[in-house]
């Protein structure tokens, strides 16, 4: 596999970094990098670690790296985690209200400690700390609970200051959305396998509505509702199919949509083919709505989605 | 009349669904199998998820109809734990009687 750590790649720009992976050959992995400058969001990152867990360490080979930002990747802990060495030397800071480093999720309990320490380290106000706790509580679970995935759920996030803003990633290499939706749906294809994912109450474990005792199908629709409603990015990739919510422009009114594909959005079908499955979300802090308020815009679109699918199992009336 | 505490088992960020289906299990079945009255008790969570308060209740709704909540009560919630809450119960109702596998 080839991966190459590009000038830039943010969630707006994300399209060209993941057209450039190069999935064959998986039992080793080439990481080369841009000599000038390297400035990720960190779902490249979280991407990059997850693929460097499925390959023998002897088999990841790094390009040394030139561009003068790339302590950043060491600070994040990228070869650290690849167990890779470098010959970058940084000063470890106190990490408190920057980032979070790349962290490798297997458990159920990790997940719960993970939170609760992470929260306290963001720095945040309490109404933006039950929001970044919630997505990262929510996409972890995901992974935990069906990617089947041998490494767990690699994540990290950064806080920017010039926007004011959280970027998480947070990839695995598990089997997939559609393997976990065609369990119930059938899905043709991965990027319809995405949709029925982000539909709320849809889940790979059953067909039944309001889901299992465990399992609602509701995770990854308020993860994306709660970008929505903040005018942020957020996008999901798995297998060949890319979904990306795109930013709403300030003057168009807010609706939260039960169908993905009537956001604002673009989609690919073929892109190189990521066993398991990558999701990164911007989060604007200043523009974090209050959280009830978004609960109650869910809840409408929630039980209007809910029946509307109940109407389409309707059966009519015949007329000879 | 059973009180549980949902701070003292899940902490103030109530996400960990194991612990919610524990508490299902250990404490809100039996009691309401022991024909008493439940109050799921949320002084000090802070918050919780969706996932989290659908593995609390979804399957005591699923498996004693609608009709539980007139024996169930939530108490000291703030205002986004009623409405993870409601949004569970609502989506709950709405799927009882249509339980078949298609």
């Amino acid at each position: 596999m080839k991966i190459h750590l590009p000038n830039s790649a943010f969630l707006g720009n994300i399209d060209s970094f993941l057209r450039g992976f190069d999935p064959s050959s998986p039992d080793s992995l080439e990481i080369t990098a841009n000599d000038k400058w390297i400035s990720v969001h960190p779902v490249v990152l979280s991407m990059i670690a997850a693929l460097g867990l499925t390959i023998q360490p002897g088999n990841v080979r790094c390009q040394r790296l030139q561009a003068k930002s790339k302590h950043y990747v060491v600070r994040m802990g990228l070869f650290k985690m690849l167990n890779v060495l470098s010959d970058i030397s940084v000063v470890e800071h106190e990490p408190a209200g920057r980032f979070i480093p790349i962290t490798q999720i297997r458990t159920s309990d990790q997940l719960t400690t993970f939170i609760t320490d992470m929260i306290p380290l963001l720095h945040l106000e309490s109404e933006q700390a039950k929001t970044i706790g919630y997505i990262v509580s929510e996409l972890a679970r995901n992974v935990l609970e069906h990617a089947q995935a041998e490494h767990g759920a690699l994540l990290c996030a950064q806080y920017y200051k010039k926007s004011n803003s959280i970027r998480i990633g947070i990839a695995d290499t598990g089997v997939g959305i559609k393997t976990t939706i065609n369990q119930s749906y059938p899905a043709e294809t991965d990027l319809e396998a995405i949709r029925l994912a982000l539909m709320p109450g849809i889940t790979g474990t059953t067909r039944r509505e309001g889901g299992t005792e465990q399992n609602a199908g509701a995770g990854l629709f308020f993860v994306k509702s709660i970008a929505s409603v903040n005018r942020d990015f957020f996008v999901i990739y798995s297998g060949s199919g890319f979904y990306k919510l795109l930013k709403k422009p300030a003057t168009k009114r807010l609706r939260l949509s039960a169908d993905p594909f009537d956001d604002r959005h673009s989609k690919e079908e073929s892109l190189p083919f990521w066993k398991g499955t990558v999701v990164g979300v911007d989060i604007t802090l200043d523009q974090t709505e209050e959280f009830s308020l978004l609960l109650s815009a869910i809840r409408k679109t929630y039980s209007t989605a809910v029946r509307d699918r109940q109407k389409a199992r309707y059966k009519h009336a015949r007329f000879i | 009349m059973k009180r549980i505490s949902v701070f003292d088992q899940a902490g103030a960020f109530a996400e960990n669904k194991d612990t919610a289906r524990d508490i299902r299990l250990r404490d809100i079945i039996p009691a309401l199998e022991n024909r008493e009255d439940v109050v799921l008790d949320f002084e000090r969570v802070d918050a919780a998820t969706q996932s989290f308060i659908h593995a609390l209740i979804s399957d005591v709704l699923r498996k004693y109809g609608s009709e539980v909540l007139e024996r169930m009560a939530f108490k000291s919630c703030n205002d986004t734990i009623k409405q993870i809450i409601n949004i569970v119960v609502d989506y709950m109702q709405d799927g009882l009687g249509t339980d078949t596998e298609e």
